[in-house]
């Protein structure tokens, strides 16, 4: 089980502070925006985002957390239920730019989650998504405006992202696994 | 150093196995607490803080039961219980059919098992039932595929109101372990307490009861390690001292025919919990009553609408632990 690490700690540091200037650009102001992480690991790279942002342009961007357990559409067919953890949005995100942040797009049905999720708590003025690695096999029709790594994969393969906050290590890898009747 | 070193290294490998965590419920029905670990009980409170996010938002729906039926099935009357399991189901989008044993075909004599048959055969997902007898649950959970959640069992167990409970008291204070709980009232014909002595026990608190040995069940002043180990304590000033927390009883006036008490009067005058008896209490105690109140007999109206008094924040976290539940058990899948 060759391990094969394709972003180090300087390569993340880096992708985030381009990300972070994307989205300045893109957006033109920052006075409307809010970065929402996708627990668990959307949360940190949020938090290091809205840092970038307040050194690059010097303003405190809000930042929140989103649990879109409640919201998936396999709920019935997982074999191991997801915890729910509590969604803490510290703004109101009417008429808000929100840009949702997570550290994988896969198939989609996440970010679909999310979306919905958002939406219930609010009327955005836009959503915008920001991934940290960008693998490919989507589901729905959904892309990322904001990407870190392209990383054309096999379903036959994990992405595995770690990050300081929760795992002690800023480092993505990508893990064969072995594969799986379906 | 290398304690910190490894100790990351185990915990990068647990969280990055899977991406969704993994959690440690395992019961297909909520009957009661005697067969729930501290780390399950733990599970339904972090569950119950998410439920109360959602409970905080202007639109409190969100769609992870969408598709699922869910029946109350009482055959004895509620206000609390019932229409807080029929919140907590329609604000996660699950279908309510409200069932009253007075309204339905039990008046023409069916039997519990028929009408959970009939129930099945219309697809119901999860019955949330109420009954007088003392193990009619757990004949509905041999005799159907749906979840099944005791509402309440005759004297015997209400998991329900003894989840919420203990939620409130985790709300105040920073502990279970070395807490005083002191129970005032009809133990005897209470499923409240009987829940809750093993919620409590099981959390680490210390549990005394306080009634008259009339009111108190067989068995429970001699444990043998069947149940768990409370105190008892007959004097209600000695049974008040330095309690963190005073859980009162309703007296059940409609089981009250045979003799148990002199008189009501007798039983409010040695029993009812007053500002003055609250005072032997830890200055920070606080005070619950699962509801309904009967005013000036088990506690005084000053106490149950005091500044200690929880019952109301009690019915808030009802919906949200039923929320908790439901979702723990209809969500994931069951084998």
């Amino acid at each position: 089980m060759a391990k094969n690490i394709i972003m180090n700690a300087a390569d993340i540091r880096r992708t985030l502070a381009r990300i972070s200037h994307e989205i300045i650009e893109r957006n033109k102001s920052t006075e409307h925006l809010i970065l929402v992480g996708m627990r668990t690991r959307g949360v940190p790279l949020a938090n290091r985002l809205a840092a970038n942002i307040e050194g690059f342009e010097g303003v405190n961007i809000p930042v929140g957390a989103l649990d879109i357990s409640l919201y998936r559409d396999d709920l019935s067919s997982l074999e191991l239920q997801p915890i729910v953890k509590s969604t803490n949005i510290p703004v109101n995100i009417d008429k808000k730019a929100v840009v949702l942040v997570d550290d994988v797009l896969y198939t989609g049905r996440s970010t679909r989650a999310a979306m919905d999720a958002l939406i219930d708590l609010g009327r955005p003025h836009s959503i915008q998504l920001a991934v940290l690695v960008d693998r490919g096999h989507r589901e729905l029709p959904i892309r990322a405006d904001y990407v870190g790594k392209n990383m054309p994969s096999s379903r036959h393969e994990e992405i595995q992202v770690r990050l300081k906050e929760s795992d002690g290590i800023d480092e993505v890898a990508i893990i064969p696994v072995p594969a799986k009747e379906n | 150093m290398k304690a910190i070193q490894q100790e990351s290294r185990v915990s990068s490998k647990s969280k990055t196995e899977t991406t969704t965590i993994e959690s440690s419920w395992h019961h297909k029905h909520v009957l009661d607490l005697d067969d729930f670990t501290s780390a399950e009980i733990e599970l339904v409170f972090q569950t119950t803080d998410a439920m109360h996010e959602i409970l905080s938002r202007s639109i409190k729906k969100v769609p992870t039961l969408r598709g699922k039926t869910l029946v109350t099935l009482f055959y004895e009357p509620s206000t609390r219980t019932r229409s807080s399991f029929d919140l907590a189901a329609k604000n996660l989008s699950a279908d309510v059919i409200n069932l009253a044993a007075s309204t339905s075909s039990v008046i023409k004599g069916e039997c519990l098992i028929d009408t959970l048959k009939t129930l099945e055969a219309l697809g119901t997902d999860i019955i949330i039932m109420r009954h007088p007898h003392s193990g009619a649950p757990y004949v509905a959970a041999r005799h159907v595929k749906a979840h099944i959640v005791n509402a309440g069992d005759g004297w015997h167990a209400h998991p329900t109101q003894a989840l919420l409970d203990l939620y409130t008291i985790r709300g105040h204070k920073s502990s279970f372990k070395d807490l005083k709980v002191t129970i005032i009232g009809d133990i005897k014909h209470s499923r409240v307490a009987r829940s809750n002595i093993w919620g409590l026990t099981k959390m680490g608190a210390g549990v005394t009861l306080c009634c008259p040995f009339t009111l108190l069940p067989i068995g429970l002043d001699k444990p043998r390690g069947q149940f768990p180990e409370v105190e008892i304590e007959p004097d209600i000033d000695k049974a008040l001292s330095d309690a963190d927390v005073v859980i009162a009883l309703r007296l059940q006036l409609e089981r009250q025919q045979s003799g148990l008490l002199p008189s009501i009067r007798e039983y409010t005058n040695l029993y009812q919990l007053t500002e003055e008896r609250l005072a032997k209490a830890k200055p920070d105690a606080i005070v619950l009553h699962p509801g309904p109140v009967n005013e000036d007999i088990e506690i005084s109206s000053a106490v149950a609408h005091g500044p200690r008094s929880l019952i109301n924040q009690q019915v808030t976290n009802g919906v949200a632990v039923r929320m908790a539940l439901l979702y723990l058990l209809a969500g994931g899948s069951h084998q």
